[in-house]
């Protein structure tokens, strides 16, 4: 049963990164990228990792895809993309590097028994019947507590950060393209109108 | 069926393998693509990789450390993504393109 999910989660995993990466319009692609995440959120399941998937399922799936389409749609990309075939030898270079990569992994992890070093050194995992948040929980706030505390640090610079950046700059009509003249005028100027 | 093509077991080894191929094909498509928001999801694609490897081996090595790195891999990703949009929004508002080949002006 096991092996059963498995193999149809990985081949949603993997047919769905094929169709992000191929698909013409943004819009597709974005969808593939939601097969993708809650294929990916099934298998956390499956590996006893029941917070993570649910994390996984909210933040992933729902908050960045919908943003992702968001953007898409507010953009107005998905109608008049232009066919954007890279050049022709630097996607042979970049598949063939691909495989190079995939089989360079894939001979490491068959030649060597990766999964080694000394288990449970932060702690198990827990009962898998009935959850890991509160054995995961403990561990956030105790051993992790530091890093805790940065992540809120580092979401309040992102959320300024991503404000600052996609406001309208400046109270004045938008001059269109000139890049020499308004080259980093308009942040001084949307400071102190 | 034989064992090979139907293991009683999955082990962390079928985990990482997949988490290579995803990795793979998320570095491939981002040499390929030039649309700058399938790169994103491209990075997000790799990001998820690396979660699923992380993941496997927390189970693997019946270690709670590794779910909780994943747990802040998903907060700078969330970061990543609301800044990279902004960034893409204002890029977009000057060149009137998502197409990573019109941002040159470092171009020599």
């Amino acid at each position: 049963m096991a092996a059963v999910v498995f193999f149809a989660c990985a081949a949603a995993v993997l047919i769905g990164a094929l169709g992000v990466i191929t698909g013409r319009n943004p819009v597709h692609s974005a969808l593939f990228l939601l097969v993708t995440l809650v294929s990916i959120a099934v298998l956390y399941l499956q590996q006893h990792a029941q917070l993570v998937a649910a994390i996984q399922i909210v933040v992933y799936a729902s908050a960045i895809v919908v943003l992702f389409l968001f953007v898409i749609t507010l953009l107005g990309v998905d109608k008049h993309e232009a066919p954007d075939d890279a050049h022709p030898l630097q996607r042979v270079a970049a598949i063939t590097l691909g495989v190079l990569l995939f089989t360079g992994i894939v001979v490491l992890v068959h030649g060597n028994d990766w999964v080694t070093g000394a288990p449970s050194t932060r702690g198990a995992l827990g009962v898998p019947a009935t959850g890991n948040v509160e054995t995961l929980a403990k561990s956030l706030f105790t051993s992790f507590v530091w890093a805790f505390e940065m992540t809120a640090v580092l979401l309040v610079i992102a959320v300024v950060g991503s404000v600052v950046l996609a406001r309208r700059s400046g109270h004045r009509p938008e001059v269109p393209e000139d890049d020499t003249a308004a080259a980093g005028v308009p942040e001084s100027e949307g400071a102190a109108p | 069926m034989s064992a090979l093509a139907y293991p009683d077991r999955i082990t962390a080894t079928y985990y990482l393998i997949l988490a290579a191929g995803l990795f793979t094909i998320g570095a491939v498509g981002l040499l390929i693509r030039k649309n700058t928001l399938v790169m994103f999801m491209c990075i997000e694609l790799m990001l998820n990789a690396a979660n699923l490897t992380f993941v496997s081996y927390a189970s693997a090595l019946n270690d709670i450390s590794g779910q909780v790195i994943v747990f802040f891999t998903l907060v700078v990703a969330a970061a990543e993504v609301a800044v990279g949009l902004a960034i893409i929004i204002a890029i977009f508002r000057r060149r009137q393109s998502v197409n990573a080949d019109d941002v040159d002006l470092l171009k020599g």
